[in-house]
């Protein structure tokens, strides 16, 4: 599998990642060679195989509805990059 | 519309209704998951997303789903686990949902609906449960849009149709019978303004017998079931226009404008969205037991169209007093609680439908708050058909006091005012001949043919009888006694 | 000071009356104020806290009522949050942010009198076998200052081993405890998959992450397993199975079934002294009286793509919730919405995240999902069924930890397939979920310590680490 400019722009948009023209070359050139050594597996017959999806042998995990207050509005902001002690702020969403 | 142009088409709807599940908190953490609270203070760090936390499933989100499969006759999963939905908006804390794309937790099922055609069912496809994201406002005049995170993390069924509704009327009684549906399960209050229900609409039209579908488009997040409908009905008219002139569908969301009733373009070309759904690895599969569902089965309430089908049948309602009552499940349980003292069913029902509904609409009561309780209302029923009140003493008189002293019962009321009446015909006999013997000449002239003055007579009894007397009997009596003369 | 290598004798020692935590955690203290600068094993020292720790604890021995960790002190990786102190994950995207809770394991060391001294360097978020992808800097190994520490717990290795704590928490993902302390010449355990909570654990990749311990000595491995290990209701995956005390080694003799990976021992790519250091490790097995034979797995040139795709898979996911808007860096370049994510992604994150990122978003889209996730999945479910037979019919499967001894800085950055290799012989561990440990065995020529790896079957980390007592 060959990832082109193009298609590395379009994982990079998915991934919300700036790839400015200057880093394509060398993000392609390793992804590229990882994807190849990824391949390898086509080797392995998997025919009948079912994919292995979880790992825990737990199933069943609930929790009661009880409500248990946690972190104030206060600590919740603290951490936020832009808020107005109400709400975490954000660049306009266009819709 | 041209109908004939409209006749060529048929409308293909399915829709897609998230449900707000009323649980106390969130469906994968702790915080309380109830709506009006200041912004962000229903958070926790699983609810914002912050690095090392895990999600917990919520034991009652899982139980109110399968109530909801109970109900529309859907196939539990016995089998389920989560997947990741991956994309990013503001309002998605972890840049992902956790939701049920591969193993839905009901299959199938579905619901009648009542049209002005006949019955139908509409089907689901599946119901699946998943968590609710965040809020984002955008004020006006603001550069920057605001984040809430309280709704994040609601937990959410999502209800999935076939795309086999065919009209607005049908969209908008299938909502309707869904928002009775989730109320009456006391899984979620239906509350549309708020956005404890809302549904997007996928719709396209295709000429009639056409086995391909036209190009879907979809309005998202309607929360009020007339603009469903009148959204629907915009879009029809749009996309059968367009396809009579040539003009290409967009296969794309769009805005609904109340104001203008009509659906347009979201300016930012929505790309298709890669979602890349995988397992969710942070929880593990559920396997519903057999347990579970008899325990969940054990507390339904009987639902509409069972209460619908008895009170017809067992109580012998017509079809409009069984609608009307079964129209919440209070007041439906509330009637049926009153048939467990009083054999006049219809009665009760017309106590319900009328001053009960009155007083309560009124004083901005739910039923629930009523301070008369069913039995109550019974024994104020048995007292009307006893012959000791009038229904308009009843009403009147007897039920305004019933509200505020809870202790009395209606005949302590009645005899405490003195409203007992008087149909003892043997007693009401001597008032009418007494009355009778002291207007000798006003019985002539009844005989000789002024009937009005039954009228006088029968002020006079009442006085007499200091108004206690059955007007209805006395009435009945005096008549039968002047003819006798 | 005495040179500890277990809590035993620093307990004896604290019980006698000879030494207190206060004069411990000065000496660790004095030990990173000379050495940390050069060898950035540290980002944070808690020094004041962990001295009024120290008092509360040394008060705590004096009533007898002390938890069983008192007289430990140690590191955590800065993976592991820490309530009311900074969470990096080595990254600039988490700069400044402080974590509102602790992770169970933290908790519980905290609860047993474990005294913390500070948060340790590593590879950003886990990603790294050398602790050069750390945003603060690479870690250095102390027996080798040109060399690199192994990675991720880079820093959680070498603060143990230039004595600035007894023990460290670490985590490992694909090798990220065991190689470090293959490199540092220490003891480094990864429990089985879900034996401990992973509340608390930033996120790499939520199928393979562990937390373990890097120490000195078997027995202190064995004793902060006992304490971090068990259900905890905040983690639906963790296991709900009894927590055996693992401090109380099985000393029974009995004859072991040891499999060493042949493909493993007998690689070419393998550095002579390394070779060497094993094969004396399995002919001393032998002579022992056990049974050693080799096995072959021939599926073990699938273990790292396998682990690549799955783990760069779950990481692209984990990792989006770093997204400017709730916590972490916030472009001030940013000009609406989209540039903000992106460019606040772009600078926050490392080259090797960031490549990791793409790769999972590559194998996760709609097009390519069954071709490698997918894929992936069934040749993770042969390589687990097949592991699992092997330890039906062998007690452990050995082999060395690395097919090298420490790199020189800088030797492997260049190329990341040529990083990844180097995990060849730890990624199976966390590709099955089993229980794995490293122990020192010896060094090479230029005096660089060599590991000896060790995995046992499920949940059977009393005769793990039992085995590794008998050793080392």
């Amino acid at each position: 599998m060959k990832i082109d400019k193009e298609a590395l722009q379009k994982i990079a948009h998915l991934a919300r990642l700036e790839m400015p023209a200057s880093t394509e070359d060398e993000m392609m050139g390793s992804l590229n060679s990882v994807l190849t050594w990824m391949e390898e597996l086509n080797e392995v017959d998997t025919a009948d195989i079912k994919p292995l999806t979880h790992m825990s042998l737990e199933v069943n995990a609930l929790r009661e509805d009880k409500v248990i207050p946690n972190i104030s509005r206060e600590q919740g902001l603290k951490n936020a990059p832009k808020q107005d002690g109400e709400y975490f702020r954000v660049p306009k969403v266009i819709e | 519309m041209n109908q004939e142009i409209r006749n060529k088409y048929e409308v293909v709807i399915g829709l897609e209704v998230h449900a707000q599940l009323q649980t106390e908190s969130k469906i994968f953490a702790a915080d309380s998951a109830s709506f009006g609270a200041a912004p962000n203070t229903h958070i926790s760090p699983i609810t914002l997303g912050h690095p090392g936390t895990l999600p917990k499933l919520n034991r009652k989100a899982v139980e109110y789903a399968i109530k909801m499969g109970f109900a529309a006759g859907s196939k539990i999963s016995e089998y389920q686990y989560f997947d990741r939905k991956n994309y990013f908006y503001p309002d998605l804390p972890k840049g992902y949902q956790i939701t049920q794309d591969k193993t839905p937790i009901c299959i199938g099922g579905g619901v009648k609906v009542k049209l002005s055609t006949g019955e139908k069912v509409v089907r689901f496809h599946h119901i699946h449960l998943e968590e609710d994201a965040g809020k984002s406002l955008h004020a006006e005049g603001l550069s920057d849009s605001l984040i809430d995170y309280n709704r994040a993390g609601t937990p959410l069924i999502e209800m999935v149709t076939e795309p086999e509704i065919k009209s607005s009327e049908e969209a908008a009684q299938f909502m309707t019978e869904v928002r009775k549906l989730v109320r009456y399960l006391h899984i979620c209050d239906g509350n549309m303004e708020e956005g404890s229900l809302r549904c997007d609409v996928n719709i396209s039209v295709m000429p009639v017998g056409s086995k391909v579908f036209g190009t879907k488009v979809e309005i998202k997040n309607m929360n009020s079931i007339r603009f469903i409908q009148k959204a629907i009905d915009y879009e029809v008219v749009r996309q059968i226009e367009a396809v009579e002139a040539g003009v290409k569908i967009i296969q794309e969301t769009r805005n609904f404008d109340p104001s203008t009733g009509r659906t347009s373009g979201m300016r930012e070309k929505e790309s298709m969205n890669d979602y890349r759904y995988f397992p969710e690895p942070d929880l593990v599969p559920l396997h519903i037991s057999e347990e579970l569902l008899i325990q969940v089965k054990t507390q339904m309430p009987a639902l509409p169209w069972e209460l619908f089908e008895k009170f017809t049948k067992t109580y012998g309602l017509p079809d409009y007093d069984a609608g009307v009552l079964t129209d919440s499940r209070e007041v439906a349980e509330y009637f049926d609680a009153t048939c467990q003292f009083t054999k006049n069913y219809k009665a009760a029902s017309n106590w319900i439908m009328g001053t009960i509904k009155s007083y309560l609409n009124d004083n901005h009561l739910e039923i629930e708050q009523l301070t008369i309780t069913p039995e109550k209302l019974a024994q104020l029923i048995n007292l009307v058909d006893e012959g000791k009140v009038s229904t308009s003493t009843a009403s009147q008189q007897i039920f305004p006091v019933m509200v505020t002293d809870t202790s009395a019962s209606p005949l302590q009321i009645a005899e405490a005012k003195n409203l007992i009446q008087q149909s003892n015909t043997d007693t009401l006999q001597s008032l009418i001949d007494e009355v009778l013997a002291a207007n000798p000449a006003k019985v002539k002239e009844y005989k000789n043919g002024k009937k009005g003055l039954l009228g006088m007579f029968m002020g006079d009894i009442m006085k007499k009888s200091k108004g206690s007397a059955d007007p209805k009997v006395t009435t009945a009596l005096l008549q039968k006694t002047l003819d006798s003369l | 000071m005495k040179n500890y290598t277990s809590l035993q004798s620093i307990q004896a020692d604290l019980h006698a009356g000879y030494i207190t935590c206060r004069q411990l955690v000065e000496f660790y203290l004095q030990n990173i104020a000379e050495k940390n600068t050069q060898l950035n094993a540290f980002l944070k020292v808690f020094d004041q806290e962990a001295l009024a720790k120290a008092d509360e604890i040394d008060q705590k021995i004096k009533t007898g009522n002390a938890g069983k960790l008192a007289g430990m002190v140690i590191g955590i990786k800065d993976l592991l949050c820490y309530k009311d102190h900074t969470s990096t994950a080595g990254s600039k995207i988490l700069d400044g942010f402080e974590s509102q809770f602790n992770a169970t394991a933290v908790q519980r060391v905290i609860d047993a009198d474990a005294i913390i001294i500070g948060s340790q360097n590593c590879d950003e978020f886990g990603m790294g076998s050398t602790n050069e992808n750390s945003a603060y800097g690479a870690c250095l190994n102390a027996v080798g200052t040109n060399r690199v520490a192994g990675g991720s717990s880079g820093g959680s290795a070498v603060a143990v081993q230039a004595d600035m704590c007894l023990a460290s928490l670490g985590t490992d993902t694909g090798g990220s405890v065991r190689m470090p302390a293959g490199f540092c010449g220490l003891v480094g355990l990864k429990p089985t998959y879900t034996r401990v909570s992973r509340w608390g654990l930033i996120a790499y990749a939520s199928s393979f992450d562990c937390i373990g311990p890097i120490t000195k000595s078997v027995e202190d491995a064995a004793i902060l397993l006992e304490i971090i290990a068990g259900k905890d209701e905040q983690d639906s995956t963790v296991s709900r199975l009894e927590v055996p005390q693992y401090s109380a080694f099985d000393t029974t003799h009995k004859t072991l079934k040891i499999g060493y990976l042949k493909e493993a021992v007998e690689s070419a790519g393998l550095q002579p002294e390394v070779r060497e250091a094993t094969w004396a490790k399995l002919e001393a097995l032998k002579a022992a009286g056990h049974v050693v034979e080799a096995v072959e797995f021939p599926l073990i040139k699938y273990f790292l793509p396998t682990y690549y795709i799955l783990t760069t898979a779950e990481a692209s996911s984990n990792l989006s919730r770093f997204d400017g808007v709730k916590y972490g860096h916030r472009s001030n370049q940013a000009t609406d919405l989209m540039s903000m994510y992106k460019k606040s992604r772009a600078e926050g994150f490392g080259k090797e995240v960031k490549r990791r990122i793409m790769l999972g978003t590559f194998v996760l889209s709609a097009s390519y999902y069954d071709a490698y996730y997918t894929k992936a999945q069934k040749v993770r479910r042969l390589i687990k069924d097949y592991t699992d037979q092997l330890l039906s019919e062998y007690d452990f499967l050995v082999c060395p930890t690395t097919p090298t001894t420490a790199y020189k800085i800088g030797e492997k950055t260049s190329d990341p397939i040529q990083m990844y290799l180097g995990d060849l012989f730890t990624v199976q561990a966390n590709v099955v979920g089993l229980p794995a440990i490293s122990i020192p065995n010896g060094v090479d020529n230029d005096g660089m310590p060599i590991g000896f790896q060790i995995m046992g079957g499920a949940f059977q980390e009393k005769a793990l680490l039992s085995f590794a007592k008998s050793l080392y």
